[in-house]
């Protein structure tokens, strides 16, 4: 399949993969007729890989992510997890999810002792191992805190310790960041730098930022407008431990500009479709 | 923590301040002629007229009856109301049947259904708590099944991801998430309960603070008449003062 032979490729020593996403495909019925949001989707994920996957907006990227998150059924194909298929939300999955989704009648270490209280964990127990994620994510002395009394990036890295808490073998992230300034993404990327390699997290992130993808991922795949289908994969051969302050470097700003020749094209059609669709609503 | 006692301070006294500007322009438009005396009492005679109903009239036994006549309605309100809310909210088709004829319930004057509730339960608390029940219900209804539809979809998916049960999501997400908007429900229908408590007290000349509003009017004591209402306030500012409590114990984060 030329899919795989393209993943291959791009990564050079493949170990046995954790995630194994295969010929996913995925069609919503709407009032316009049925829409392909994702098409022949194959790839996998190494474990302690860190794979980003990017799009224009409209490209499906959010419905694999439901899809691989087992919060979406009604698809074409397959996906594995340590050889499991995934029918519904899967332990081995953490996800983060692009908006807001701390619980506002929680404080910060009742939100992180969420996935272990649902495990049935001693009350003292939940707490400690609370306490050592909020420290992972750095926001140590705000245990108390209720999350209207953080910052949205501060509510982001309760959210992740959160997913983090219940320990999944892969992390799965869509946009978590998009909602937040640029200085803040990256510094915000600088600490899921510091706990993937801490934790040897295997990592899957959709995203539409190239920045952050290049930033954070091992591989970058890149996705077509509508249908979804896989355009490339990118591999980042950048030097780890990795930081924010390699954003500057010259083979930093060569995999952004590779990547955004890809995603031109793609972001350019998207563009024009959402022109004519308006054109078409709005016509006299 | 100055300031923040500060900043609780200030609205308390903006409050208090601003009853008192009022009862002070009542009594001088009163002394003024402006408002006829033998239609309104002037706000010294009330404040006058409450040592007299205080120990002539029994006043704080009838308050206690209708504050347990108006905590037994929150008790139904709080168990039929939102469970009601809860099950409309579950079975969509039974939502769909019925929510357009909950809210028009609200509106219908069901205080005149007084007559009915008499047959049925007799000159008794029951009929008076059962009418207040009633008066409540639709708005505890309404408001609960609007608090369950507005929880964030983002929420119900972190469950979902944390394969929670159905029981699980109810109790750890929807429930929490629809507290602020179940409460608002639960003091609308307590309003509404209490006014027809009052009401019913006062139509079917029964029970406590309505009855005595109606023995006093008849009497023509209008300062005592006020004096009486003012007890029946007291009685919603303690319901409303205890129900914020217990909002806040259950939603400390608001």
């Amino acid at each position: 399949m030329a899919v795989t032979r393209l993943d291959a490729a791009a990564r050079p020593a493949a170990a046995t993969p954790l995630l194994v996403v295969e010929d996913v495909s995925k069609n919503f019925e709407t009032p316009e007729g049925v829409v392909t949001a994702v098409e022949h989707m194959s790839f996998d994920v190494a474990p302690g890989e860190f794979l980003a996957v990017i799009g224009p907006s409209g490209c499906g990227k959010s419905t694999l992510f439901n899809i691989i998150g087992g919060l979406l059924d009604g698809y074409d194909g397959r996906v594995t997890v340590a050889g499991e298929t995934v029918i519904g939300p899967h332990r081995s999955i953490g996800m983060v999810f692009q908006e807001e989704s701390t619980f506002p009648w929680r404080t910060v270490t009742e939100n992180v002792a969420f996935p272990l209280e649902i495990a049935g964990q001693p009350k003292a127990q939940r707490i400690e191992r609370a306490r050592h994620f909020i420290d992972l994510v750095g926001l140590r002395g705000f245990e108390n805190r209720y999350p209207a009394e953080l910052s949205g990036g501060m509510r982001q890295r309760v959210a992740i310790a959160r997913t983090l808490a219940s320990e999944p073998k892969i992390l799965l992230m869509d946009e978590p960041f998009g909602a937040l300034d640029e200085q803040t993404r990256l510094l915000l990327g600088d600490k899921v730098l510091q706990i993937q390699d801490q934790l040897k997290q295997t990592c899957l992130l959709i995203t539409h930022n190239i920045t952050e993808a290049v930033q954070l991922a091992d591989r970058v795949l890149v996705m077509t407008y509508r249908p979804g289908k896989l355009k490339r994969m990118v591999s980042i051969e950048l030097p780890r431990p990795r930081s924010s302050e390699i954003v500057s470097s010259d083979a930093f700003g060569h995999y952004v500009a590779q990547i955004w020749g890809d995603l031109r094209e793609e972001a350019s059609r998207g563009m024009r479709d959402d022109e004519e669709h308006m054109l078409h609503e709005h016509k006299p | 923590m100055i300031a923040r006692a500060q900043r609780n301070l200030v609205p308390l006294a903006l409050g208090l301040g601003t009853v008192i500007g009022a009862v002070l322009i009542a009594e001088v438009l009163i002394r003024a002629g402006m408002v006829n005396r033998f239609i309104v009492p002037m706000p010294s005679q009330i404040a006058g007229a409450f040592h007299r109903v205080i120990t002539e009239e029994d006043i704080l036994h009838r308050f206690l009856v209708t504050a347990r006549e108006a905590l037994w309605a929150t008790l139904l309100l709080a168990v039929f109301g939102i469970g009601l809310g809860v099950l409309l909210y579950r079975v969509k088709l039974l939502r769909d049947a019925t929510e357009t004829w909950v809210a028009a319930f609200a509106s219908a004057p069901t205080v005149l259904m007084y007559p009915l509730f008499l047959v049925i339960f007799g000159r008794s608390e029951n009929t008076i708590i059962m009418m207040g029940f009633v008066a409540g219900l639709p708005a505890v209804i309404l408001k609960t099944i609007e608090g369950l539809v507005g929880t964030r979809r983002v929420l119900v998916n972190v469950g979902r991801s944390f394969k929670l049960t159905e029981v699980q999501l109810f109790w750890k997400i929807y429930f929490p998430a629809a507290l602020p908007t179940i409460f608002v429900g639960m003091r609308l229908g307590m309003i509404f309960a209490l006014i027809n408590i009052v009401g019913v007290e006062f139509l079917i000349n029964f029970g406590g603070l309505g009855q005595l509003i109606n023995d006093l009017a008849e009497r023509y004591d209008l300062p005592g008449t006020y004096a009486a209402i003012c007890f029946v306030i007291l009685v919603s500012v303690l319901f409303f003062f205890l129900t914020d409590r217990l909002e806040k114990w259950l939603r400390p984060a608001d």
